[in-house]
């Protein structure tokens, strides 16, 4: 809402302070104020100019020579506007007037003559294009005849004024009309309100000889009135006026029109004016429309209506859709006489639905959105058949032809000032209180210590207890609460345990050298059937995708993290960021529906991208690319960190390398996999050689360990024992490593692969696997003897498993 | 024989004196102490001397014996001493050569500013709690006191999956969620951090997915004045110890009264500036007293129990804080934004 301090000086006195302290008592006690700007900047030095003569430019066909008499002079102006005319009074800028811009103003020669001056538009006055009337668009500005030549035509224009503009939240509808700002500043400043009077001289003429009215809706509409003026005058509205539609951010149109909107802003009601001749009727019939009934609104459009709309007709078709838009037969011209004036409460979410529905939002479909003030409907009515008579020349015809049902009443509200205090913490009396009370203009009686208030109309927002709560808080002042602490029982505020190893698992893996990413849930239909995890793939039944997404981009909840990952990681690449290193622990979204009608399964995964160079020191030539192991290495050092035991199986997985992807499992169970991305899907991404692994969280939680326990620091020595096998290239060390670790029985501490070696030493189709081994009793001293039992016990197991032989 | 053992002493410094190296020394050595040596050569002939003359002579002879050892011993010190030195300096590297990197890897900033605020009311006596990032209409709305077509819904277009699900356009459902599952209807303080999803084109200023941080805490006889002093103490620890809070009148259908939260500005110490637009102070978060019918739906009794509750952007504060100047830095995870926040 755009609020003319030049306005809102003709309800409340304003002036003992400056706009910026105005707009700080506002924000702080009630609405915020998002700006203060003035609405066009000031010029200097340019008057009220009467063009006396106006002949064709000797040598231009499109400018003009103008004898225009400025009070003490005339001066001669060369002008280009394609509206200029003799007899006209206009705004002229003198030699060293300044417009806004700091445009100056000097004698200057055009095409040979001289011009002492310029005359001037609107827009070089600094008023914004979009508020010019259409009639002055492209050209100067004409002051109505009556204007005093050599006025200061600033003055008189009165477009130096500053505009404020409140942020309203959905509750403080009330602020939608200068006279509801008017409340909360006479409420903030502690200052009297003038409200506007509404007398007015009727004609002898009946207003329900010509109209009735009908409401067939009363649920959605319990008030309509409808008020009738004759010779009707339709031209400009007064420049006071035009002025003020402007700083609303209104463009005028003609004096009609301009009254609506101006007790529009005024009341905060929206009105209708009708062409009282083309209304097809003199019955006023509102009734829900038929489905399929069509109207053309004003803007010429044809709507298809539905049951649920509200429409105005003639008893025989729509004429306006109900506190959205009016129709285009029945709207008033340049040659309307008679005026029907509607003056109605419609209810909110039925003009909500329509305007919602055609995408035709408005000043005035806003307001019924939001709950007009029922005590200023008909007032509001009243007020502009009073203005159509001052300014439109119009006779008004008694009466007010109405349905009314509505509902006047004030809603009571008791508040009890220790209750007050209690909620605020504070010690307010009750005769601050009633002070309180008195500001905002709300009636209540007091009994001692209990107030029983009559919320106005105009405060739909004011139901409860706490609603008084609120406006005894924001007026007793924010700024006056006392800053205290909880006083209630003490609890030991801490993280679950699931949430301590969140963060020791994300300090681990930043430890280790990974980057945190946060990446989209939101990703593509395709994307999100990319890296399905196993365990993952056979839970799921469908991706869950959004009803109305905004792009294909992200429309469909991710499955995996590794997907945008990528994304990013390419993101990376693509500016020369060739080494990448990320995690993320964050949720997927996964179905056992076709169709999704329940809540997704919401589970947390562990994800990482790893490519480019593991480890860079170019002078000693020193590089490390990312391989598998370095994935792996990482995900092993926090499997142990967990004390969880995995193991790993060559495994084939969607948009994996197929040679180097290893599934993991904790026993029999499933929990993720390491791998290299497929080089198919690695280019498809803009990538090179990528590895991630991608692992179940929420089991990891389930399972871990990660509780120290004392283990004796050994007192006897360890021996170990190189071991070096020669099995069929096929089979993993991983496999033979825990035949060693079952056959070497308990003493066998540690096992550590030391070397693995295929080549010409070898028969074609071998290898060796070198083990270290190493051997320990925590009680006493290890004989020969004992590890030389064990280590034939695992000769013999893995030649019975493997056929493999000691390496000669 | 007096003379031939001082001639023998002088001889021997002599050759201590002229020897460079190690060996030398070790040759000078054996040459005048050595069982062979000229000295105990000459004392083999005091057999020949008189009972008064021996001992004189032989005290002679260890004194020159001892001295020619004790000046091998001190040559052999410096001569180690010239060799280490040397050593020493054919090792010289240059240092000033690049170390070997190592990979040092960090939390997301958002990461970082969301455990900095969960330490800050962990320390006041708030638990974490966590809920679903895809919500049921009725508890992103309707138990928040936001009722099929009410006109506070057109703040939050949401991304909708069926009429009934959601993706959660704030954090506030776990309010809800977590007072409905306390059977006991015990005192709650918690705040809940998450994602969260809105119906904005990508920009500058706007992402279709965000962060945000809800509190709440509920109890006998929580007041107004409790949410300030609480706010403060955040406001003073994120932004520093001179920050200044204010409260001013907002609107939330879940909470009554319902207040936004300024500081005071930073940059100009709430002079105004172009960062806080002239005002001087700059918006923080949305806050207020929890609204009865909000308690009341999750089954507290709003006669007994009042609360109250916040909401916060982490994304808003991080951009504050560290002037990050556009909010998709947060979701393109460039690593040369990342990498700045490492040790924040």
């Amino acid at each position: 809402m755009f609020v003319s301090l030049n306005w809102l000086k003709n309800y409340v006195d304003i002036d003992q302070l400056t706009p910026e302290d105005l707009a700080e008592r506002i924000t702080k006690s009630g609405i915020e104020v998002e700006g203060i700007e003035r609405f066009a900047q000031a010029s200097t030095n340019v008057v009220v100019g009467y063009v006396e003569s106006c002949e064709k430019h000797p040598d231009a066909d499109k400018l003009n020579l103008c004898q225009v008499n400025v009070g003490e002079e005339t001066l001669q102006i060369v002008c280009g506007a394609p509206n200029i005319a003799e007899g006209q009074k206009v705004a002229v800028a003198k030699p060293g007037a300044v417009l806004p811009g700091n445009f100056k103003i000097k004698k200057a020669k055009l095409r040979g003559v001289e011009s002492n001056g310029m005359i001037c538009s609107l827009q070089e006055l600094g008023v914004e294009e979009k508020y010019v009337p259409k009639e002055y668009a492209t050209g100067i500005f004409v002051f109505p005849e009556d204007t005093e030549v050599g006025a200061d035509a600033t003055d008189v224009l009165n477009l130096d004024y500053i505009i404020i503009e409140l942020g309203l939240t959905p509750n403080r509808s009330d602020a939608l009309s200068m006279l509801g700002v008017a409340y909360e500043v006479a409420a903030i400043l502690d200052v009297p309100i003038r409200l506007p009077q509404t007398s007015l001289r009727h004609s002898d003429e009946v207003a329900e000889d010509h109209v009735s009215v009908r409401v067939e809706a009363p649920e959605v509409n319990p008030y309509y009135g409808a008020l009738v003026v004759r010779d009707v005058k339709v031209g400009p509205a007064p420049l006071w006026m035009r002025n003020y539609l402007m700083a609303a951010g209104i463009r005028p149109i003609n004096n009609v029109v301009d009254i609506t909107n101006y007790v529009l802003l005024e009341y905060g009601q929206p009105l209708h004016a009708f062409d009282y001749d083309k209304f097809g009727s003199n019955e006023v019939v509102v009734r829900k429309a038929s489905e399929g009934e069509k109207i053309v609104t004003l803007d010429d459009v044809e709507r298809t209506l539905s049951a649920e709309h509200l429409v105005i007709t003639n008893g025989k078709e729509p004429v306006a859709l109900a506190g959205v838009m009016g129709g285009a037969d029945s709207e008033v011209s340049d040659t309307t006489t008679n005026v029907l004036l509607e003056a109605a409460y419609f209810d909110g979410q039925t003009v909500r639905k329509a305007s919602k529905a055609f995408d035709l939002r408005s000043e005035a479909s806003n307001r019924f959105e939001k709950g007009v003030d029922p005590n200023r409907v008909r007032e509001a009515g009243v007020r502009a058949c009073q203005l159509l008579s001052e300014y439109a020349g119009a006779t008004v015809l008694s009466g007010v032809v109405e349905f009314d049902q509505m509902d006047y009443s004030e809603k009571k509200v008791t508040i009890w000032t220790d209750k007050i205090n209690d909620r605020l913490g504070t010690s307010i009396s009750s005769d601050e209180i009633a002070d309180i009370l008195r500001k905002l203009h709300f009636n209540f009686e007091q009994d001692g210590e209990t107030f029983v208030v009559s919320a106005p109309t105009r405060r739909q927002d004011i139901v409860i207890f706490e609603d008084m709560v609120e406006e005894v808080a924001r007026i007793y002042g924010y700024d006056n609460l006392p800053f205290t602490l909880p006083q209630g029982g003490t609890q030991a505020g801490g993280l679950t345990k699931a949430q301590e190893l969140k963060r020791h698992v994300k300090r681990f893996l930043e430890g280790a050298g990974l980057s945190e990413t946060v990446t989209y849930s939101l990703t593509s239909k395709e994307r999100a059937e990319q890296f399905v995890s196993p365990e993952v793939k056979e839970a799921t039944v469908s991706t869950v995708s959004l009803a109305m997404p905004m792009s294909e981009e992200h429309s469909t909840l991710r499955v995996s993290i590794l997907p945008e990952m990528l994304t990013s990681a390419a993101y990376n690449l693509a500016r020369k960021q060739a080494d990448v290193a990320y995690y993320e622990l964050g949720s997927i979204f996964i179905t056992d529906e076709e169709k999704v009608t329940r809540q997704p399964e919401e589970k947390l995964r562990l994800a990482g991208a790893l490519t480019g160079q593991w480890l860079t020191h170019p002078w000693q030539q020193e590089k490390k690319p990312v391989d598998f192991f370095v994935a792996k290495g990482i995900l092993e050092a926090l499997f142990a960190s967990l004390k969880v035991d995995v193991t790993y199986k060559q495994a084939k997985i969607d948009n994996m390398h197929p040679g180097r992807t290893a599934q993991i499992f904790v026993g029999d169970r499933k929990i993720g996999f390491v791998g290299q991305v497929h080089p198919a899907t690695q280019k498809a991404y803009g990538l090179k050689e990528t590895y991630v692994f991608d692992v179940d969280f929420d089991y990891l939680l389930e399972i871990h360990h990660n509780e120290p326990s004392f283990a004796v620091i050994p007192r006897f020595p360890s021996v170990s024992r190189d071991i070096a096998l020669v099995v069929d290239e096929t089979v993993p060390a991983g496999a033979v490593q825990a035949v060693i670790a079952e056959a070497g029985g308990d003493l066998v501490k540690d096992i550590q692969v030391f070397d693995v070696y295929q080549g010409e030493h070898l028969e074609a189709g071998k290898k060796s696997i070198a083990f270290s081994l190493f051997y320990q009793d925590p009680e006493r001293t290890l004989t020969d003897e004992e590890v030389e039992a064990s280590y034939q016990a695992i000769l013999a197991e893995v030649a019975k498993h493997f056929g493999a032989e000691l390496r000669g | 024989m007096k003379e031939q053992l001082q001639a023998l002493e002088q001889e021997a410094l002599a050759k201590v004196e002229a020897a460079s190296t190690l060996q030398e020394l070790q040759d000078v050595r054996v040459a005048y102490l050595g069982k062979k040596g000229p000295i105990t050569e000459v004392l083999r002939g005091m057999g020949k001397l008189s009972a008064e003359e021996r001992p004189v002579i032989g005290e002679l002879a260890n004194t020159v014996r001892g001295n020619i050892a004790n000046a091998i011993d001190e040559k052999k010190a410096g001569i180690e001493a010239e060799q280490l030195e040397k050593q020493l300096a054919e090792e010289q590297i240059d240092v000033t050569l690049p170390g070997r990197p190592v990979a040092v890897g960090g939390p997301h900033l958002l990461t970082s500013i969301v455990e900095e605020i969960e330490d800050l009311f962990i320390g006041l006596g708030f638990e974490i709690k966590e809920g679903p990032e895809v919500e049921t209409d009725y508890y992103n709305f309707e138990a928040l006191n936001l009722p099929k077509g009410h006109p506070a819904r057109d703040m939050q277009d949401s991304f909708y999956i069926t009429e009934e699900l959601l993706l959660r356009t704030h954090t506030s459902p776990v309010q809800a969620r977590t007072m409905n599952a306390l059977e006991d209807k015990r005192p709650v303080k918690m705040i809940c951090p998450g994602k969260v999803y809105r119906r904005d084109t990508d920009d500058a200023t706007h992402s279709h997915q965000f962060t945000q941080i809800e509190g709440l805490y509920v109890d006998k006889n929580v007041r107004m004045s409790d949410l300030k002093g609480v706010l403060d103490r955040f406001a003073k620890q994120m932004f520093g110890e001179d920050r200044e809070i204010r409260l001013r009148p907002s609107f939330f259908p879940f909470t009554e009264p319902s207040v936004e939260m300024d500081i005071s500005c930073k940059v100009c110490n709430g002079k105004g500036c172009s960062v806080c637009k002239g005002t001087g102070w700059i918006e923080i978060l949305g806050a207020g007293m929890v609204h009865p019918r909000v308690l009341e739906m999750a089954g507290y009794d709003p006669k007994e129990y009042s609360g109250f509750a916040f909401g916060m952007g982490p994304e808003r504060i991080a951009m504050l804080k560290y002037g990050v100047d556009d909010i998709r830095h947060f979701y393109t995870n460039d690593l040369r934004f990342l990498k700045q926040y490492h040790q924040a």
